[in-house]
């Protein structure tokens, strides 16, 4: 049998995770790639730089969020369901825990600005969030259908004082915002970070989104034992790149709880994809015959993305977590189940999440298990849209 | 030494600055008469991009380009099989990205170039750190390894490319993706301090436009490559005849400097 504490250490000196990861950049990234693998190294094992990264977490991003009991819910489905609230961090997802991360370690680089990725909106607005705290520069980069799905995520955004660039070459999506912001990176590295957004590119980001998502998970196992839950027997989380997932799988990757990461059926590396290399690390993609990229499709926009990241092909080569994928039509109905059964509304990305749980349970979630549920983010960014999708199939 | 880095060397020894035009395969159907044209036209070495549909070091220009290909069906396949056609002795070399070639099978890929009269290949994210395996897939084949050196890379790093650069050095002017741009950049810089770590051919590409801008990089390296300036005016319509002469004045631009 495999052992358990080898699972989510750091990758080895080429950034690989098994035969996942490394670093295929133009060589004019290269430098800046080093100069930020040396610098997160220096700053991570730095205790003033910790303590300030817990400090502004507390302060300005709501931590530690709560895990809460979800009752109704456990009752009908007959678990016991709890969920880690990231949609109450400030920005309304986890993903303030990387950018307040990134931020902090580009003024310690000596770096007056970043730009971004950004699919659903999410790590845009929480990059020009942290950004705006320490007075950096922001420009987003987002594909031109994820300006129109999420019209209010730019508004907010250039509220927060960044650019948002719109993207409109090829599939027009988080893909092609990755591709947009890595050519803008090459113009600008001396003074520029590239802030991305998942556990995704080249060595060190997928390592250093981990570590910077990791609190999730650590948290979410103390409050698991003050809760006297122990460890769960679950804990399910949504992938598109995959942060969310990998920092709440960080604080149990070394216990006997199955990790399970879903996918939106249309983006589903895991279940479609085979090895390549893409955004600068080697990992499992949705290509075609000839290696070229095919295009991810999702209701949600943060989870339309025809990669994963690569310590997650890792753990899913290794069988360490598991990923499956869930449709559109499960996912509006599970969001719509825990806003009436919880009072939470869910973003679409979580709901894929909520959905394969209410499928599973009774089949691979026997009853009676405890399952923790990664509510990696609220749904106020999906309102307009899934009012428009309920209504028209009304 | 490989075949190709032979041919350059002698071509360098001759006086000669190299002429590198780029031509995206199958861009449209007659796109091998660009490729004749450009060697009429005095073209020394010819740098086949084969599309990705993710080309990240690429401007506007060329991923426009790439796109029509791709809709056209291009396949690293169908780009070797059309230039198995050609018949001028001019050297060939590739220019994609890896996952294309990854996908393909990295041995398979080296022997379909080599059997396609290809001679060296440009992959542009494929770090020096991660090309181990490309390069030992090459070594067999006679397909010469080139890398890229940019305007960030550092002494040390310039001495570790230089290392396992075959054929030519690809000097990269400035710090961006491929396209126009007024003036020859850093590359005057790059260019001395690859000098300084290697006696290989330097060649300097991204941001070359104009015949002037040319003959003023050959006087301190050993060739340019000229892509996206060609590539839009195929975009736009130019004829192979266009092309030729665009060519010419390129050809004449450094014959005199």
């Amino acid at each position: 049998m495999t052992r358990v504490d080898t699972f989510m250490s750091a990758p080895d000196d080429r950034g690989r995770f098994g035969e996942f990861g490394g670093r295929f950049v133009a060589e004019a990234l290269m430098p800046a790639c080093l100069e930020l693998e040396t610098a997160f190294i220096e700053a991570w094992s730095d205790p003033v730089f910790l303590d300030e990264y817990h400090t502004v977490l507390r302060e300005f991003g709501g931590r530690p969020t709560p895990v809460t009991p979800l009752r109704r819910l456990s009752a009908l489905l007959g678990i016991e369901l709890y969920a880690k609230r990231e949609d109450l961090a400030h920005t309304g997802s986890h993903k303030i825990n990387n950018v307040v991360g990134q931020t902090l370690l580009t003024k310690r680089m000596g770096k007056t600005r970043v730009i971004a990725e950004t699919g659903a909106g999410q790590h845009g607005v929480a990059t020009a969030t942290a950004a705006a705290r320490l007075g950096l520069d922001c420009t987003v980069y987002m594909g031109e259908v994820d300006t129109k799905r999420q019209e209010l995520n730019v508004f907010r955004m250039e509220l927060l004082g960044a650019t948002v660039v719109p993207v409109s070459s090829g599939s027009r999506t988080l893909k092609d915002a990755v591709n947009e912001a890595m050519r803008e990176w090459v113009t600008c590295v001396k003074d520029t970070h590239y802030c991305l957004g998942s556990v995704m590119g080249p060595h060190p980001f997928p390592w250093m989104v981990r570590e910077m998502q990791s609190i999730v998970g650590h948290e979410a196992s103390q409050q698991l034992v003050d809760l006297n839950v122990g460890t769960p027997d679950a804990v399910v989380a949504c992938v598109g790149g995959g942060s969310n997932a990998a920092g709440i799988f960080a604080g149990f990757a070394n216990s006997t709880a199955r990790l399970i990461g879903i996918e939106a059926a249309g983006g589903s590396a895991v279940g479609l994809g085979s090895p390549g290399v893409l955004h600068g690390m080697r990992s499992l993609l949705i290509q075609d015959e000839f290696g070229q990229i095919e295009e991810a499709h999702s209701i949600s926009a943060g989870l339309d993305y025809p990669g994963i990241g690569p310590e997650h092909a890792h753990l899913a080569a290794t069988g360490r977590a598991e990923y499956y994928p869930i449709g559109d039509e499960d996912v509006l109905s599970a969001l719509q189940l825990l806003s009436e059964m919880e009072g939470i509304i869910p973003a679409l990305e979580t709901a894929h999440a909520v959905a394969w749980i209410v499928q599973e349970v009774g089949k691979s979630i026997p009853r009676g298990s405890s399952v923790l549920l990664n509510l990696s983010g609220r749904g106020d960014k999906d309102v307009a849209q899934v009012r428009s999708i309920l209504r028209a199939g009304a | 030494m490989k075949s190709l880095e032979t041919q350059l060397r002698t071509l360098r020894a001759s006086g000669r600055k190299a002429l590198v035009p780029y031509f995206v395969a199958g861009l449209t159907p007659d796109w091998l008469h660009y490729v004749d044209a450009a060697i009429h036209g005095g073209a020394d070495v010819i740098e086949i991009g084969i599309p990705f549909s993710d080309p990240m070091m690429d401007g506007v220009v060329i991923q426009e380009a790439a796109m029509r290909s791709l809709a056209r069906g291009t396949t690293l396949d169908s780009a070797c099989s059309d230039l198995r056609s050609l018949t001028s002795s001019v050297p060939l070399v590739a220019m994609t990205y890896y996952n294309i070639i990854h996908h393909y099978g990295l041995l398979k890929a080296a022997g379909a170039l080599r059997a396609a009269h290809v001679t060296g290949a440009i992959i542009p994210d494929l770090t020096l750190e991660e090309s181990g395996e490309w390069v030992h897939c090459c070594a067999s084949d006679d397909v010469a390894n080139i890398f890229l050196t940019a305007p960030s890379t550092d002494e040390d790093r310039v001495a570790k490319i230089a290392n396992v650069c075959e054929g030519f050095s690809y000097a990269s002017a400035r710090m961006a993706v491929t396209g126009k741009s007024t003036d020859e950049g850093d590359a005057h810089r790059v260019v001395d301090t690859i000098r300084a770590a290697t006696d290989i051919p330097i060649y300097v590409g991204i941001g070359i436009t104009t015949p002037g801008q040319a003959q003023e990089v050959s006087s301190y390296a050993d060739g340019v490559i000229v892509g996206s300036a060609l590539v839009q005016q195929i975009l736009s319509g130019a004829t192979p005849q266009d092309i030729e002469a665009t060519i010419r004045s390129f050809r004449q631009a450094l014959d005199q400097s």
